[in-house]
């Protein structure tokens, strides 16, 4: 049995423990990472506006360039992955990078470059969503959800 | 929010596209895309905001069948290529060491 002493001195210790390592631990440079954040994931969106745009003076109504322009910025993520330049973007911008759908298309390719050496089938085709899949799970949970509300109450 | 709630980062996407679907339900989500375009529409929220509106479209238009295939009405075009380019990719390039 340790004496009320020891035991005192003991959390004495972790407190100071606590207080020297919490100075040391690197704090994340907040307002650094914000700030690329934003510029990178608008740049992203400002490409992807110049993209619809781009479809819209080739005759398509806004509705109908909504779809291209998301396949183009899905392109453009998935080949900047194959290139291993998205990776560079995403430590930069953190999730400037991941939010876009140019993000979501990164995980997918990423994760169906790395599976492939598990195979074609259990390897890239079982894990290709196993970042992504979370997305499309909630993502439909919750949209069909507030669709059969908004469809119930208004018939 | 990476920084200040230490969350992964599939939770706070999976945060950003409920989020999406339900303004989407209050009709916030339309404004938002009508005042920024592609602003809102690149974003993952912009995806939940699409299942939520392909839903209940299809779901006035078929009943509760509508429901279901309507959650891909707009977004399956963006499921289906990033499956394909993803595979296509995968075929011709590997990861870095």
């Amino acid at each position: 049995m340790a004496s009320p002493g020891a035991m005192k001195k003991k959390a004495d210790d972790r407190a100071k423990y606590q207080k020297l390592a919490s100075s040391i631990v690197p704090r994340p440079q907040l307002a650094r990472n914000i700030a690329v954040a934003f510029v990178v994931g608008g740049l992203i969106c400002t490409l992807g506006q110049a993209v619809m745009n781009a479809f819209i003076a080739s005759g398509m109504t806004g509705d109908e360039a909504v779809g291209p322009t998301l396949a183009t910025m899905i392109l453009i993520g998935v080949v900047l992955t194959g290139l291993s330049i998205y990776h560079h973007i995403g430590e930069f911008a953190g999730a400037g990078a991941a939010v876009p759908i140019t993000g979501f298309a990164n995980t997918v390719a990423a994760a169906a470059m790395d599976f492939k050496r598990e195979g074609y089938v259990l390897g890239m085709g079982a894990k290709m969503f196993i970042i992504a899949g979370p997305v499309l799970v909630y993502g439909i949970l919750a949209g069909v959800g507030v669709a059969l509300i908004k469809w119930l109450s208004r018939g | 929010m990476l920084d200040i709630a230490k969350i992964q980062p599939a939770h706070m996407l999976v945060l950003f596209v409920v989020v999406g679907a339900v303004l989407s339900g209050f009709g916030v989500y339309d404004r938002l895309v009508e005042f920024a375009g592609a602003g809102a529409l690149v974003p993952v929220s912009g995806f939940g905001h699409s299942i939520s509106r392909g839903s209940l479209l299809e779901a006035r238009r078929l009943g509760v069948i509508g429901l279901f295939t309507g959650a891909f009405e707009f977004t399956g075009l963006g499921v289906a290529t990033a499956v394909f380019f993803s595979a296509l990719i995968a075929l011709v390039a590997n990861p870095r060491a």
